[in-house]
């Protein structure tokens, strides 16, 4: 009687085992086919600039800073140039979304696309919004010099 | 007033560690004054960061700009209204902000059972008062929102000054939305800080029986709520403020809201299979401390940027603060796990696969899939670098493609599961249960794409969508008729009776039903569509039925910004229907742009229109118009989501009972002799 139960239970257990395996596998290949749908390479603007074949034809990310005065709007694209490490990087904005309000000059900027001819070319731009996230120190994010009373 | 603040803050952190030093003490020595003076502790820590919050807001209202933090998040044209959400808009202020909500929670929890639960509340005291800690270690030392503000003076020392206005909020803060939505989420985060906190102590105190789910249920449910509310705000205020024309981008920061509230509503359901059964209990426990790690890393996530900047991950002090303190709680967690984990031995096992119990398994392993596909994409930046070196995050593909398939499963167990029996469902109950529903959401799924609306996903949601609320309406139906053959009542007066007789049973299944309109609102982003034109005056764009007709546009000064507004004429078939007025402010103080997006929002489609800009070329403006379906039913679903919370929230009425003579002594004497036909108990059968 003990040993019928026992092996109901482990049955039945085993059902379960196999539900849940179906369901963790299945999402588990969707998850797959997602990331290699949507991975995207971060770097920075330093690194970018030493990368070599194949690396340069992977989905990208940059981060740096809005060089001020030189966010230009032109039909169908913005260019401006992003600053990083002392190093800066020409980006032309080819998205259809319009740009976030929190994207104007020295303000800090992530960018996705892909670098052709020298020139990245961003299909997304996201802007920092500066309340919610803290600047690194010594960053470019102006913030007046406190100091404790 | 920026002295007493900081002052209170110093006291504050003094009565914290005293509470909790004094605390495990008094868990110790067991002595009945320490035991008091330590939760006086604990109360008088609240009452001050009390006081210190209302400092800051001082500061604000009183156009202070010798403080800091003052003059970063506001100027004197900005509306008072946003003054009180200048509290939260940076770093410092939020962390203050965390330790006001929690303190609101902490000081009620002491307060309601001061004089009971005598031997877990020490336990609870310390607990809390270590989390106090934490925050209050960061709002006095690390990000201190009562810094003067100083400039550097002639003999090199810091000279402290005064400027004559701030530099303003930023303009995406000032809007309504935003004045309620982080109160709302933070209080989710810190709400969930009360179970977590009960459970511990239960742990470590070996607590008997399920009394500390009991004692936090209602805890749980409202930072749930809160957290609910403030997940839906904050969506409605990207869709109504970004100007992108969505309300969910996977942004780390939504993702970072969105992990606490996926294992606090396994935890909601979980818990009933340890009241119920005795089951689970492990489970439970894990899954509320993962709450409230996921609470913690969520707040770590927005401050610190690791996600989106990674290098600004490594020199931002406040980071290495969090992860510091979840290291902590995780060992603390762990140890009382190991060392007390004999006292959480499961009283029942599953009895069958198609049973109540199962389908909160199920629903359980779903949450926790999806929070573990959310969490490692969010973090995949900081994990790939780890692990391989090369920095990879993840984009929307990944999480939909993860998440559509759970958030349909899901929507199906929300149908299946209530209407199945305890232990194990017969074939006959099933059929009985679920022919009438299946056949619904069949039929409805037919019609719907009968209609056109061919996306599969889509299709198969609207389906789930039908047989959910089949299955939720025969749940009233029933057991309103039982109300109306005793009481004459009318089918609505007789549900309102069922519902608040039960109202944990009857409020879950209100909230189930705001999901399938929040589903039911998501299933509509398969079909929007998105049109973008360089308009001059009298020219037209068609989107949909409608055409967009620019009559002018104009610029108008207002006191803290200038307007760019269009004037644009909306037509239905040729015939004028509405006007709408997309904008962009320019604020003076820091030359940031604001979008106010122009909504019409229909039950069917939300016409969605955003002055985009000036071309570079021509100067006229840009107009990017959407037609988005069915948004407005993700809004009424969070209304009907949070009033179920509510009702769930209200103490059960007690039973107007039709009472029947009895033909059986009864085993207590009752009024008259007479004893009830019926019995009803609080539950959730």
């Amino acid at each position: 009687m003990w040993s019928r139960s026992r092996g109901r239970g482990v049955k039945k257990q085993a059902k379960f085992g196999i539900g849940i395996g179906v369901i963790v596998v299945s999402l588990g290949c969707l998850a797959w086919l997602g990331y290699g749908e949507s991975k995207t390479y971060y770097h920075t603007i330093t690194e970018l600039q030493t990368l070599r074949g194949a690396e340069l034809s992977h989905r990208i990310r940059v981060g740096g800073t809005v060089a001020p005065g030189s966010i230009h709007r032109f039909t169908g694209r913005v260019d401006f140039v992003l600053e990083g490490e002392g190093k800066s990087l020409p980006v032309s904005y080819v998205g259809s979304d319009p740009l976030p309000d929190t994207f104007i000059d020295k303000s800090q900027a992530l960018v996705e696309g892909r670098e052709t001819d020298g020139r990245f070319v961003a299909e997304v731009v996201q802007a920092k919004c500066a309340s919610k996230y803290e600047a690194a120190p010594g960053g470019t994010v102006a913030t007046p010099s406190t100091a404790t009373r | 007033m920026d002295v007493f603040g900081s002052f209170a803050l110093i006291l504050a952190f003094i009565c914290a560690v005293y509470a909790f030093g004094g605390g495990i003490a008094a868990i110790l020595t067991r002595h009945p004054l320490l035991i008091k003076s330590t939760r006086q502790a604990g109360i008088a820590t609240c009452c001050l960061i009390f006081i210190a919050t209302f400092s800051l807001e001082y500061l604000f209202f009183s156009d202070n700009f010798s403080a800091a933090y003052v003059v970063s998040h506001s100027n004197r044209a900005l509306a008072t209204f946003y003054k009180i959400a200048a509290l939260w808009a940076g770093q410092e202020g939020s962390l203050l902000f965390w330790s006001f909500l929690l303190s609101i929670y902490v000081f009620s929890v002491l307060i309601a059972y001061r004089n009971k639960n005598g031997e877990l509340m020490p336990y609870v005291g310390v607990i809390l008062a270590g989390v106090q800690i934490f925050f209050l270690t960061l709002n006095n030392f690390v990000a201190s929102p009562f810094k003067a503000l100083a400039v550097p003076g002639a003999n090199g020392a810091m000279d402290l000054v005064a400027r004559a206005d701030g530099n303003g909020l930023t303009p995406l803060l000032q809007y309504p939305e935003m004045v309620i939505h982080p109160p709302n989420l933070y209080s989710g985060y810190t709400g969930f800080t009360i179970p977590f906190a009960f459970a511990l102590a239960a742990l470590l105190a070996r607590y008997p029986g399920e009394k500390w789910i009991h004692l936090t249920r209602k805890w749980t449910m409202i930072a749930w709520g809160f957290q609910t509310a403030g997940i839906l705000l904050g969506a409605h205020w990207a869709y109504a403020v970004l100007g992108w024309g969505g309300y969910w981008g996977w942004d780390p920061v939504e993702n970072a809201s969105l992990l606490p509230w996926l294992t606090g509503t396994a935890f909601l359901h979980s818990v009933m299979m340890q009241e119920k059964r005795g089951m689970m209990k492990v489970w439970n426990v894990w899954l509320v401390f993962t709450t409230f790690l996921l609470c913690i890393m969520g707040t770590f996530l927005t401050r610190s940027g690791v996600v989106s900047s990674v290098h600004a991950f490594a020199q931002s002090s406040i980071g290495s603060w969090f992860v510091g303190f979840l290291a902590i709680i995780f060992a603390v967690c762990l140890v009382a796990y190991f060392k007390n984990r004999d006292y959480l031995k499961s009283e029942n096992q599953l009895d069958a696969i198609v049973s109540r119990e199962s389908s909160f398994l199920f629903n359980n392993l779903i949450l926790l899939v999806s929070c573990i596909a959310v969490l490692s994409g969010t973090l995949f930046p900081v994990l790939s670098e780890a692990l391989s070196g090369s920095k990879i995050s993840v984009g929307a593909p990944f999480f939909n493609k993860v998440n559509i398939p759970i958030g349909l499963l899901l929507l199906f167990l929300t149908g299946v599961g209530p209407l199945l029996a305890w232990r194990k469902t017969s074939a006959e109950s099933l059929r009985r249960n679920f022919a009438g529903p299946l056949i619904i959401g069949v039929l409805g799924g037919t019609v719907i794409f009968a209609l056109g609306y061919r996306e599969t996903y889509s299709l198969i949601c609207f389906s789930l969508c039908f047989f959910v609320t089949a299955t939720i309406v025969m749940e009233f139906y029933r057991g309103a008729k039982v109300i109306r053959v005793r009481s004459g009542a009318s089918y609505l007066t007789s549900a309102i009776e069922l519902t608040l007789r039960n109202t944990r049973r009857y409020g879950g299944y209100i909230v189930h039903m705001g999901m399938v309109l929040i589903f039911i609102g998501l299933a509509g982003a398969a079909f929007n569509q998105n049109v973008q034109k360089e308009m001059q005056p009298g020219s037209s764009m068609q989107l949909g039925k409608y055409k967009l007709v620019l009559q002018s546009f104009d610029s108008k000064p207002e006191a803290n910004y200038t307007g760019l507004r269009l004037n644009v004429e909306v037509f239905v078939n040729n015939k004028p229907l509405m006007m709408l007025y997309p904008e962009r402010r320019i604020f003076e103080t820091n030359g940031e742009t604001g979008t106010m997006v122009a909504i019409y929002s229909t039950l069917r489609e939300d016409l969605y229109v955003v002055y985009a800009g000036q071309s570079p070329d021509t100067k006229l403006p840009v107009i990017h118009a959407y037609l988005n379906p069915l948004v407005k039913w993700i809004w009424f679903g969070g209304v009907v989501v949070v009033f179920g919370t509510l009702v769930a929230l209200l103490p059960n009425r007690r039973a107007v009972l039709v009472l029947s003579g009895a033909k059986q002594p009864a085993a207590e004497p009752l009024v008259h002799g007479m004893t009830p036909s019926v019995t009803y108990r609080e539950g959730h059968d």
